[in-house]
């Protein structure tokens, strides 16, 4: 018997309107090989993910985690079970600074219920300082996130869903609104975090340099479906991928 | 802003603040007061129990939310404590005071269950009609809740004494004191614990708090059912205070009374919440003594002037005077 795949998606299907935004879409995510998802512009990608984590419910089709059923599930169940997601405009705590944004992660994660002991005097507080540091915003600590700058925000906002200790982390866009400059030292240290902590990744990306360096394998949304899937090799020399995702990009 | 100012109040311990100066002293201040102005001791037990209702609106208040309809638990909590004295006779002080903060609980759960699952004016409103609901039960049902005349709350014993009239009313002074100052303190703490701080979420981001494997109405309900139990003990305090409850305890006009109160003091303040009624009970008192045909015009005026000039209420004017200038919004 084979070990059941970390996501499984099998015939998602919805419709926006006259759009199908989701068409029988079957997709296996494997523990430990990071998928990045890429398409042109409303093909699907981010209602796939909102569909896996729960925000909506799919008109037909299922979500597996770890073999089981998870889509009539709310998002805050699947999170339990172990998925996390960042988004693309990051969803912070607008009133805290950028720490306590991770330490109210990890109060949430620990259950933390002492009403006398202050957040910034629980045990995780190191763990989230380290986190800061990993995503090189350990200097924005104590600011409030609204000061900190878009890019900064994203990687807070990616710090807060990996200190829940997820095994599967759902990234759309992790690199938008990030400084050009450090787009790949900021890939290159989060898939280094994530390979240490053994959390795998699937991530929404537009800029394939990124993808190329540092995806194990890719999928290629287009109108709700699922063009193809291989690995960056393969799927980036494809000619149609080249024609109406790369062309486009570059367009 | 609110957690950054709680927490440097409760970790820059050792060099005392002169918010934690000021704060003692004015709770030493209040300890004097029925030997040294006896004349306001009444007015000053009535307005720090109207503070801990108050307290309890600005919980919620923290979570973003305002509700038009806390005096349910306040005139709960006092009718459970009425209907205790008049089953028991010279029931304890403790027993009263324990069974209006059941009452409160209970039924800030029952009445949380449903509220939580809504926002902004549909929350406010939700809560105005659960209030109106019970005060016409009491209004109505006049042979268990005497109508509008209400029910006497008669002098219940303290620890099995039977006090006489003075005496009663210093320990229900000074039993006031002690419940301002003890959830007040365990206010602030909770606020700025991890329980605390996931309730101030709400007022920000609850689609992250629910991918932080939260529910946003349980957590709601969590300070909802605090604020329930908060209110619950003032509205106990003045029933004992004044010796009789009536259905003007959960009348509309409490409720936005318990809101403009937080508002003046600071929304979101715990201290503003009892400096807040303090101040508003004087006025009060004052203005209708001195001004009987426009003293609401003139407390009208005042909320007018604060919410222009002063949106971090009576504790931001208080903060900006002793140094502690911070940019509006709430303050601890």
């Amino acid at each position: 018997m084979t070990a059941a795949p970390l996501l499984e998606t099998r015939d998602l299907t919805i419709k926006f309107g006259g759009i199908t935004a989701a068409d029988k879409v079957s997709v296996r995510i494997d523990a430990g090989r990071n998928l990045a998802i890429i398409g042109p512009n409303g093909a699907g990608k981010t209602t796939f993910l909102n569909i896996c984590t729960g925000w909506i419910k799919p008109s037909s089709g299922k979500v597996f985690f770890e073999g089981e059923d998870v889509t009539p599930l709310p998002p805050r169940k699947i999170v339990k079970r172990g998925v996390a997601r960042a988004f693309q405009i990051p969803q912070l705590f607008t009133e805290h600074t950028a720490l306590e944004n991770l330490l109210i992660s990890a109060s949430a994660r620990e259950g933390l219920r002492n009403p006398l002991r202050p957040m910034h005097r629980i045990a995780q507080r190191d763990e989230m300082m380290n986190l800061l540091e990993m995503v090189n915003c350990a200097d924005a600590a104590n600011r409030p996130v609204v000061e900190l700058s878009e890019g900064q925000r994203k990687l807070i906002d990616i710090a807060v869903a990996l200190a829940l200790k997820p095994r599967l982390l759902l990234l759309d866009e992790p690199t938008s609104g990030v400084a050009s400059s450090e787009k790949h030292k900021v890939m290159e240290i989060l898939i280094a975090a994530l390979a240490k902590a053994q959390v795998t990744s699937v991530f929404v990306e537009h800029d394939m340099g990124i993808v190329s360096r540092h995806a194990d394998e890719v999928a290629v949304w287009n109108t709700g479906k699922v063009q193809l899937r291989g690995t960056p090799h393969e799927v980036l020399a494809h000619p149609d991928v080249i024609h109406d995702v790369i062309g486009e990009e570059i367009a | 802003m609110s957690l950054r100012e709680t927490w440097t109040e409760m970790s820059a311990s050792p060099g005392l603040s002169p918010r934690t100066i000021l704060t003692a002293l004015a709770v030493l201040a209040l300890v004097a007061v029925p030997l040294l102005a006896p004349q306001l001791q009444l007015l000053i037990n009535l307005a720090l129990a109207k503070g801990l209702a108050v307290l309890g609106v600005t919980v919620i208040l923290r979570a973003g939310q305002v509700s038009f309809g806390h005096a349910l638990f306040f005139g709960i909590s006092a009718y459970a404590g009425a209907f205790l004295v008049t089953a028991m006779p010279g029931a304890d002080l403790v027993l009263v005071l324990l069974a209006g903060a059941l009452g409160a609980a209970l039924s800030g759960v029952l009445v949380g269950l449903f509220v939580v699952r809504y926002r902004g004016i549909f929350f406010g409103m939700l809560n105005l009609a659960f209030s109106m609901i019970f005060w016409s039960i009491l209004e109505k049902f006049y042979h268990y809740t005497g109508g509008a005349d209400g029910i006497r709350l008669t002098r219940p014993s303290v620890l099995g004494q039977q006090l006489g009239r003075s005496e009663f009313e210093l320990v229900l002074f000074y039993l006031a004191l002690a419940l301002v100052v003890g959830c007040g303190w365990f206010t602030l703490r909770w606020l700025a614990s991890p329980a605390g701080q996931l309730f101030q979420t709400l007022k920000t981001n609850e689609t992250r708090l629910e991918y932080l494997g939260l529910s946003p109405r349980r957590v709601l309900l969590s300070g909802y059912v605090l604020s329930a139990v908060l209110c619950g003990l003032g509205g106990s305090l003045m029933g004992m205070t004044q010796g009789v409850v009536t259905p003007e305890y959960v009348w509309w006009v409490r409720s936005a009374e318990m809101v403009f109160i937080a508002v003046l003091g600071g929304a979101g303040s715990v201290r503003g919440a009892f400096i807040g009624a303090l101040i508003y009970e004087m006025v009060r008192i004052y203005a209708s003594a001195f001004a009987a045909d426009i003293w609401q015009l003139l407390l009208g005026v005042f909320l007018l002037i604060i919410i222009l000039f002063a949106p971090g209420g009576i504790m931001g004017i208080f903060d900006r005077l002793i140094g502690r200038h911070r940019d509006g919004g709430t303050r601890a």
